[in-house]
């Protein structure tokens, strides 16, 4: 039996994407039409029956966020779709916007329907440039179809959508960054209290949901809730977007049932990434993209659900799975993820500014056998700090990889001040990048 | 701020802090309510006066409804759970986050311009740091002293933003802000020019609110050892008003205390040959100003008129709003005043050539450092006055000089040029300039005497302030505002033709010169208002409270000037100002 | 169509083309640097965006040096951009890397001494599945060795021309 499902891909390379007509052909705002004969209320019961978790990476529940700002009087209320995808190994939100991007446009517009907002942005990434050109298509299209804009399908619903370009900011995919970023302002996330469900976009009620949420939204209600939660578990329902990529035969985008495979089956199933190449063995996987933890061969076994995966201290995060071979070394790769961080922290608090710069340093020490036992008390230390005193999630998850690795391989730190690890000397030679 | 929509001040919250119940009204943070029952949460970020930011994350506490310690100074007790501050999570985190600080910064606090008033050393002799586990990263860049007020020392700015705050939100200045990310966050001019080429002011509130050593005036005390040690030279000082109820504080008096006598004896002990008052000057900038407002109005000048006696104002108009400078008043600011006169008619008096006579000023100010430097300010021949001090760089003098200060004599000042009424004195907070003003020119245009000399609609530390006054069937209507984000919204109104003033006071400060730049470090709201008392204090114990009534000031026009707005006044007393916005 | 310098009145209509309001700025700040021939935004090309969105200088710096794709110093006519994030380092990123410094003559965060080729490190544009990626301009090139790198720099140069 497959194990993939095509749900929210059904129509991904059948149809041209822009093309109203093609969509209409494939099922296409159906669901519009169905919502708006609905009650809000019911429409946001259908999606916490569906236990819709958020896909952008924190797994929020997509109902419980509806409900809340549902409750909060304000008017007008804004629809923030983020398509700010810059979670390093994955793509999968490019896929939904380059090939079906109006089953984005109808999930923000039934948003739209439920909490009776008449704006809509998308805040698309800048290096997504094309996608942005052929998103816009897509909304003119739908405008002209009278399926988006003024007294939508003849009602006296209007909505609009707009696309805000993003110009290279990983933090901006924090969604309070993100309402600056769209404000003019510089994309340092806020302040928070006040909540973003309350003073978000110009500081009016805000909804902000991943690509993938707001295309989830037309499924849920064409099925209904229960239906789309039974596709995945009990508690979290629904498919999920995979992005595989690193040291596997098969890298790519696949679509699978919520708890219906297993990370062996992701890794190595040939229907997915099919093993590694090059007869080299698996050393372990990074999930969820650089904020997320590192899985090891151990917990392969593991079902790709919130659940399962929280009991072994794994999470789904954003879909990304990086696969890495046994020709990596653990310590290279810690300093790879921590670069990454060091050039995204948007620098405004203590311990994200400082503690990644210093945690670059110390696992430098690592690589260059500098390090002592001494190091491993600033590294927890660093970890504790930043993981419960950073601003946002960026700090707050920037160790996460870090504390996976020394939970699990605690003894490849232990070599590396031994001066033993033949997989890194072997790397060593190419440099460091940045020299902080 | 903008809060959430819960809060309602008007109910009461109550929280336990490390056990103790407290209750304080719904929208407090955990921080104010934490004060409330004697607990103390450290911070480097947080100001009283500013916006939150949280930048700094040392006021972390613990929350029984929070995985992750929480920020006391934005959180607010309505989300919050039982709080605990003193535990070893907290201690632990918060030691961190101080290391991690230090790690970059540098560490020679012996040769700091803050050594010993700086926030940072404090923290780190609260948390008993001996040592740091992280490895320095700090690096130096070149200290920025393009400009006469104020030097920027970006080597030993930890990035609270307090500075950013004062400079965006407080004055809408927009000098200096963020730039870069991450470990290229700082803070810069744009295109990191030179503050001279930036729409800085000198205002120096940046500098108030700076808890480290990064922003500090230019330091002239040595310029004035050096003269008060010359026997060539006649040192000559005046004193602004707000700095006799600014100085007490460095010395440990109660905020506000008027320290006027003190402050003399003090001067003269360092070596001034003669000690003056600014008061004195600011009395004559009254007539000179009056005498101009009342020839505006009576021949169809420029209207509304707009006060020129803070010279970050004066900055602020000719980088922002050049196209309204014919609404400021000619008449150069009292310090510029008297050094005009000090080194003209008191020199001539005296009989010492103007080159020896060397005039310094103290000021609660620093663009008076930039003021004084102006070329136009030359009207004698020489610069008019040499040197300004900042109320912190006169403390510094006396105590290098060894002075205990609450142990000085209380002296008076000396004549001719010592003499200040009571509205001289209330020049020093915002809306005194304008009640100082109302005071002459009242009587000048109706011949009668105010009923009462306590005009206190002028009164009060609002941002904007207006009044219509009856000069015996002539309405004035005036306006009075401090704090250049203030400024900007009648300045707005002026150009779209919508303000209907006939005077407007200005003070670039928040509170007035009172709240002044160069007053002692630590300055908040609530001290400006005492210190604002503390003039009003001066002006109601003094028998002398207007302007034209001063003898000494009668003796310098019928002596010297003749009257006001007389050639001689208009070459000594009055400017002119130019367009200095960036093109 | 790219030119050394924009014009104020280029500067104006690429804001107008953008939408004119301030939810355009960062989509008018990219036109007018794909219009630079340097890639980069001017003192004074920002100064009119500021003045005209009315937004303070010292706000639009801010903005201009947060954003990874906005550069305020020139740079050259094509900027590469390697990806180095761990997928693509899982990849051999950094063989590409090193083989391109060798190529080009220049340190990553370099120009070329003709003002042709900036190398510089981009964040993940999502095509993990092609590690390791390279991108000039808006386009994406994957699955790279030497050979294939040398042909599109090759390309590029008799493109100049």
């Amino acid at each position: 039996m497959a194990k993939t499902i095509q749900l929210l891909t059904a129509r991904c390379g059948k149809i041209r994407p822009d093309s109203v007509a093609d969509y209409i052909a494939h099922d296409g705002f159906s669901a519009l039409k169905k919502a708006m004969n609905m009650d809000p209320m019911q429409i946001i019961n259908e999606v916490i029956d569906a236990k819709l978790l958020g896909r952008g990476g924190a797994s929020y529940p997509a109902g419980k966020k509806w409900k809340q700002l549902y409750e909060i009087e304000g008017d007008p209320k804004y629809i923030v779709c983020n398509a700010d995808e810059g979670e390093p190994g994955t793509f999968k939100d490019m896929v939904l916007l380059e090939k079906d991007p109006l089953s984005i446009i109808e999930g923000m517009a039934i948003a739209g329907y439920v909490f009776n907002s008449h704006d809509g942005y998308i805040y698309i990434r800048g290096e997504y440039r094309e996608i942005q050109k052929l998103f816009q298509a897509a909304i003119d299209n739908a405008v002209k179809a009278n399926y988006l804009g003024d007294n939508i399908m003849g009602s006296n619903f209007s909505f609009h959508v707009h696309i805000v370009s993003g110009a290279g900011a990983y933090i901006c995919g924090e969604n309070s960054g993100l309402l600056n970023s769209i404000e003019a302002k510089t994309g340092r996330p806020r302040v928070k209290p006040p909540h973003l469900a309350e003073v978000g976009l110009y500081s009016k009620p805000t909804l902000v949901n991943n690509v993938e949420s707001f295309a989830s939204v037309p499924q849920i209600v064409n099925m209904g809730g229960k239906a789309f939660q039974e596709l995945g578990v009990e508690d979290s329902g629904g498919t999920k977007l995979i992005c595989l990529s690193g040291n596997v035969k098969r890298r790519g985008t696949f679509e699978i049932p919520i708890g219906g495979v297993t990370l062996r089956d992701i890794i190595f199933d040939p229907e997915f990434g099919g093993g590694i190449p090059d007869g080299k063995e698996l050393k372990c996987y990074h999930l969820g993209g650089q904020s997320g933890p590192i899985g090891f061969p151990e917990q392969l076994d593991t079902r790709y659900d919130h659940t399962s995966l929280k009991k072994v201290g794994l999470s789904i995060g954003s879909g990304a799975v990086v696969v890495l071979d046994d020709t990596i070394c653990m310590i290279d790769y810690l300093k790879k993820v921590s670069e990454f961080f060091i050039h995204e922290s948007c620098g405004k608090c203590v311990p994200c500014r400082e503690g990644n710069r210093q945690m670059y340093m110390i696992l430098h020490k690592f690589a260059t056998g500098l390090a002592t036992e001494k190091d491993f008390e600033r590294l927890e230390r660093l970890s504790f700090t930043m993981s419960t005193a950073s601003s946002c999630g960026l700090g707050q998850s920037a160790c996460t990889a870090l504390d996976s690795c020394l939970l699990h391989r605690r003894e490849e730190f232990e070599a590396h001040i031994n001066g033993i690890c033949p997989v890194c000397l072997n790397s060593r030679k190419y440099g460091d990048q940045y020299a902080y | 701020m903008v809060t959430s929509m819960h809060i309602d001040p008007n109910k009461m919250v109550t929280i336990k802090i490390d056990g103790i119940p407290v209750t304080v009204p719904s929208g407090t943070t955990i921080m104010e309510a934490a004060r409330k029952i004697g607990i103390k949460i450290p911070s480097l970020c947080h100001h009283p006066d500013l916006g939150v930011r949280a930048f700094c994350r040392v006021c972390l506490v613990e929350d029984s409804h929070s995985r992750r310690l929480k920020t006391a100074c934005n959180n607010l007790v309505d989300e919050a759970g039982d709080i605990t501050t003193n535990s070893p999570k907290v201690r632990k985190a918060r030691k961190t986050v101080l290391e991690l600080l230090l790690a970059n910064h540098p560490q020679d606090c012996l040769h700091c311009e803050r050594n010993g008033k700086c926030e940072l050393q404090t923290l780190a002799a609260e948390y008993n740091i001996r040592g740091n586990i992280f490895d320095p990263v700090w690096k130096p860049v070149p200290k920025e002293m393009s400009n006469p007020s104020l030097v920027r020392d970006m080597t030993k700015c930890v990035r609270c933003g307090r500075c950013v705050e004062a400079c965006q939100a407080i004055q809408t200045t927009n000098a200096i802000g963020y730039s870069g990310r991450s470990t290229d966050f700082k803070i810069t001019t744009a295109f990191e020019k030179p503050l001279s080429e930036s729409p800085c002011v000198y205002c120096g509130q940046c500098v108030a609110v700076c808890p480290v050593g990064a922003l500090y005036e230019k330091d002239d005390t040595q310029r004035v050892w050096d003269a008060l040690d010359n026997k060539d030279k006649f040192v000559v000082v005046q004193t602004a008003p707000a700095v006799r109820v600014a100085i007490g504080e460095e010395f440990g008096m109660a905020r506000g205390a008027i320290a006027t006598g003190k402050m003399v004896a003090a001067l003269r002990r360092l070596g001034f040959d003669k000690v003056f008052d600014t008061d004195f000057s600011a009395d004559l900038t009254i007539m000179e100003e009056g005498y101009e407002l009342i020839d505006r109005i009576k021949n169809g000048g420029t209207l509304p008129m707009i006060t020129s006696c803070s010279p970050g104002w004066i900055n602020f108009v000719e980088k922002t709003y050049p196209d309204l400078l014919p609404h400021v008043s000619s008449c150069k600011s009292p310090q510029q005043m008297f050094g005009a006169i000090a080194k003209t008619y008191y020199a001539d008096k005296m009989g010492i050539p103007r080159d020896k006579m060397f005039v310094v000023s103290i000021m609660p100010c620093i663009a008076k450092k930039y003021e004084c430097q102006r070329p136009e300010m030359n009207s004698s021949g020489y610069q008019d006055v040499d040197v300004v001090l900042t109320t912190r760089e006169l403390a510094k003098m006396i105590r290098m000089a060894g002075l205990d200060f609450n142990f000085l004599p209380e002296e008076e000042f000396d004549h001719p040029l010592g003499l200040g009424s009571g509205a001289g004195a209330i020049f020093g907070t915002s809306g005194g300039g304008m009640e100082a003003a109302i005071r002459t020119v009242y009587e000048v245009v109706t011949g009668k005497e105010p009923q009462s000399l306590d005009f206190t609609a002028c009164r009060g530390h609002e941002g904007i302030k207006e009044a219509t006054l009856d000069l015996d069937g002539m309405p004035v209507k005036v306006a009075i505002t401090n704090g250049l984000k203030n400024a900007r919204v009648l300045m707005d109104k002026i150009r779209a033709g919508e303000a209907d003033y006939h005077f407007i006071e200005v003070m670039c400060c928040p509170g007035g010169c009172v709240g002044g730049g160069g007053q002692p470090f630590r300055t908040t709201a609530a001290i400006r208002e005492h210190r604002m008392d503390g003039l009003y204090k001066v002006d109601k114990s003094l028998p002398l409270r207007q302007s034209h009534k001063n003898p000494d000031i009668q003796t310098l026009y019928s002596e010297f000037l003749k009257e006001p707005n007389s050639h001689l006044a208009h070459e000594l007393l009055h400017t002119h100002y130019q367009d200095r916005s960036a093109k | 169509m790219a030119t050394e310098t924009l014009s104020r009145e280029r500067v104006l209509e690429i804001i107008e083309e953008c939408g004119g309001d301030k939810e355009h700025l960062l989509s008018i700040l990219i036109e007018i640097q794909r219009e630079c021939r340097r890639n980069y935004i001017n003192e004074a090309s920002a100064r009119v965006v500021a003045e005209k969105l009315d937004i303070p200088l010292v706000q639009l710096y801010d903005i201009l040096t947060f954003y990874a794709m906005l550069e305020t110093k020139p740079r050259g006519r094509y900027i590469i951009e390697v990806c180095n994030n761990a997928p693509c380092y899982i990849s051999k990123s950094h063989v590409m890397a090193k083989f391109l410094r060798k190529e080009l003559g220049i340190n990553f965060g370099e120009t070329t001494p003709d003002g042709m080729f900036s190398l510089q490190y981009m964040p993940c544009v999502g095509a993990c599945n092609i590690g390791p990626v390279i991108k000039i301009g808006d386009k994406v090139y994957g699955n790279l060795n030497e050979e294939r790198i040398r042909k599109i720099l090759k390309e590029l140069r008799e493109n100049a021309q």
